[in-house]
């Protein structure tokens, strides 16, 4: 191999890298160094290793946090037991019309994710026309809302983020050699033990995609909670922006996003190590 | 990290750009060179670390700018750059007829930007090239009085250039006494408003079942989970202290602690639907909240736009009044030309046409006699030409004096809101 050739990926992958580093690197430095550091925008900024921070914030917004994680697992979960049923039957019965179909679950995320949150804000509003509705035939209580609880904002979580559970499940099912079921069948398995023995096995790797993009994507979310959310639902994301953008709380917002990155990095590393590998190659096996 | 480069970071205080950078998708070429070329030669983590310190943007202040002999080098250059908020002037399908007379009147062009969203995103957004020594490419620029960027600008990194009032014979003879020398900026060194408008209660008559009057009404438990509250932590607390029948321009650490509880309190017993930013006024039509405080000029929109049994209340406790103010940024490329625009404006016929386009407070009040021939139902408002009995009860705004105090309300009213 010639030297040309030895550097030549190097180079080739060198756009790659300058952008992790120029967007991803120096921004997460920035952000630890920021957490540690005290002062104020006017006076300045200094490092002062300032580690007391953490404890501050942690005592302070555990409970966004604790509920950040938990609205995200939840709402994971959700989203999942939507999905697989709707992926396992376009995958399996979906005919000629797969894509036809796929692109009728795509359809609504054409429009923007803002606009979507908003509407289910206006379509579920206490006067609104399925609240108002129920209401005005006596079938709910006049004082019944749905706005403002976390029931409301894990729905609205789970609802934004269907075709990234979606589409990796399908993908995963529709990959699965029919023969092998059909096998199954020959060995005696009934529907429900081919279903957990075989396809449900050889879907994994999907099951594993779809979970991780929903999760990170959920936990660290402030955008549900702001629109359909009320007090009491406040998550981390939320905590984040206000003292970003509105506070101007450098460290307080430094501090809780590298808390969070932290936190988020551990639980996949644990969640890859103990079905990701395994599950993953067992399906390619 | 080269000797030459850090002077380069410390004096020019680049990483503040950077950090502010951070909180705004907005970057500049420069900016992130500068921080890719701090990335890349960093000797180690702990160097690279501290060279993230931030240095502040404070400011001596050039005692020479915007002296007499200042604007005496100043001239006109026939331009104008113009940065408001949304739906703030005039508009004739997409025409401003009040600009458009003063190009008319003075052959100054007027370019319009509707920029400003927020006052914290905005300043966040302005910062940066400011403290380059820049012009940010506005002559003009709308703040908001009870914000603690105004007090940034104006006091701590004395970014704005002090008013030559000579230049302002219209803004001495008709500005009416709510906006002359406020107490955020007195003498008006620096600022001249824009709009005002009020802070108290909207409420929906149908939902409430009786008439509004108290600011004790958004604490009664009859409206659970219908009573709208603001996230703005300086609108919340502000309120809080209304109730108690406190003056929140001169409250103390001590009231602040009081408002605190009492909205907690609010809060624990279910009463509060949600703390809202600009979609209160949505919340209040869709019928979630019946109960909301707001903002003056809004409810006087709702009511000209399919929601006019609406109703905006002065509470007996006092209301809060706001100030959007105009004022010229350091730098700015067409001083003269801003300030007379600032003169043109306080004509009272050229803001009789902007108050009955924006339904806020006008800051000229001689605007009334116009309108009321004009269109009488502005002209009658007591929401653009306050009544007396409203003057009585207005309150200003806590005016934060340095970032401490500023986090330190914030510490005590983030928590209701974000918890």
């Amino acid at each position: 191999m010639t030297l040309r050739e030895r550097i030549a990926p190097y180079l080739l992958s060198l756009p790659t890298w300058l952008w992790l580093g120029l967007f991803f690197v120096v921004p997460m430095v920035t952000v630890l160094s920021v957490s540690l550091q005290t002062g104020n925008p006017d006076t300045g900024y200094a490092l002062t290793w300032h580690f007391s921070e953490f404890w501050s914030v942690l005592k302070q917004y555990h409970v966004e946090l604790l509920r950040s994680f938990e609205y995200g697992a939840i709402s994971t979960l959700a989203a999942f037991v939507i999905s697989y049923p709707m992926a396992y039957w376009i995958a399996f019965h979906g005919g000629r019309h797969k894509s036809t179909y796929l692109f009728i679950i795509l359809l609504p995320f054409f429009v923007s994710f803002v606009i979507r949150t908003l509407s289910w804000q206006f379509i579920l509003s206490d006067d609104g026309i399925v609240l108002g509705t129920l209401k005005n035939i006596g079938i709910v209580p006049r004082s019944t809302h749905v706005l403002s609880t976390p029931f409301a904002v894990i729905a609205g979580l789970t609802y934004n983020v269907l075709p990234f559970m979606i589409l990796p499940l399908y993908v995963a099912i529709e990959k699965i050699d029919r023969s092998v079921i059909r096998a199954a069948h020959d060995l005696y398995a009934g529907s429900a033990t081919a279903f957990m023995r075989v396809i449900l096995p050889l879907s994994s790797a999907g099951i594993f995609a779809g979970f991780l993009l929903v999760f990170v994507t959920n936990v660290g979310d402030y955008v549900n909670a702001a629109i359909l959310g009320g007090p009491g639902t406040t998550m981390i994301g939320n905590v984040i922006q206000t003292s970003y953008l509105e506070n101007l709380d450098y460290p307080t917002a430094s501090a809780l996003s590298s808390i969070l990155m932290a936190i988020m990095l551990f639980i996949i590393w644990l969640y890859a190590r103990t079905f990701g590998t395994s599950a993953v190659e067992e399906a390619l096996a | 990290m080269g000797d030459k480069e850090r002077q380069a970071t410390d004096s020019s205080g680049m990483d503040a750009a950077v950090l502010r950078g951070l909180t705004e998708p907005r970057y500049t070429r420069g900016q992130v060179l500068k921080a890719g070329a701090g990335g890349v030669g960093a000797l180690g983590l702990t160097s690279l670390l501290s060279a993230c310190g931030v240095s502040g943007t404070a400011k001596k202040v050039n005692a020479e700018l915007g002296s007499k002999a200042w604007w005496a080098k100043q001239h006109k250059k026939g331009v104008l750059d113009f940065a408001n908020w949304p739906l703030y002037i005039d508009t004739n399908h997409g025409k401003h007829p009040s600009l458009q007379q003063f190009t008319k009147q003075t052959g100054t062009k007027v370019n319009y930007f509707e920029v400003i969203q927020d006052n914290a995103p905005f300043y966040a957004q302005i910062a940066p090239t400011l403290q380059a020594g820049q012009s940010i490419g506005y002559d003009i620029v709308v703040m908001t009085d009870n914000t603690w960027q105004l007090t940034e600008l104006m006091d701590i990194n004395h970014w704005a250039i002090p008013l030559d009032h000579s230049q302002l014979p219209n803004f001495a003879k008709y500005a009416g006494s709510l906006v002359k020398s406020p107490h955020f900026d007195p003498g008006n060194k620096y600022t001249a408003a824009w709009q005002s408008g009020f802070t108290g209660i909207a409420y929906n008559p149908q939902q409430t079942g009786r008439e509004i009057t108290s600011v004790q009404d958004l604490f009664d438990p009859k409206f659970k989970g219908h009573v709208g509250m603001m996230s703005d932590n300086t609108e919340l607390g502000s309120l809080g202290m209304l109730a108690l029948g406190i003056d929140p321009a001169t409250s103390t650490v001590a009231d602040w602690h009081k408002a605190a509880k009492i909205l907690t309190t609010q809060r624990h017993k279910g009463l509060v639907r949600q703390y809202y930013d600009q979609s209160y006024i949505k919340a209040l039509e869709q019928g979630d909240t019946w109960i909301t405080q707001a903002w003056s000029g809004d409810i006087y929109q709702a009511n000209n736009s399919g929601y006019p049994h609406l109703k905006f209340v002065v509470p007996t406790e006092g209301v809060m009044i706001w100030t959007d103010n105009m004022l010229i940024p350091i730098h700015a490329q067409h001083p003269v030309d801003a300030l007379s625009w600032i003169n043109f404006y306080y004509q009272p016929k050229i803001a009789a046409e902007v108050a009955d386009w924006v339904d806020y407070v006008t800051p000229v009040p001689a605007a009334k006699p116009i309108l009321l021939h004009k269109d009488p139902a502005v002209g009658k408002s007591p929401l653009v030409f306050p009544t007396a009995t409203i003057d009585a009860k207005v309150h200003q705004y806590y005016n934060y004096k340095n970032y401490k105090e500023f986090q330190t309300w914030n510490g005590i009213f983030n928590p209701i809101i974000q918890s």
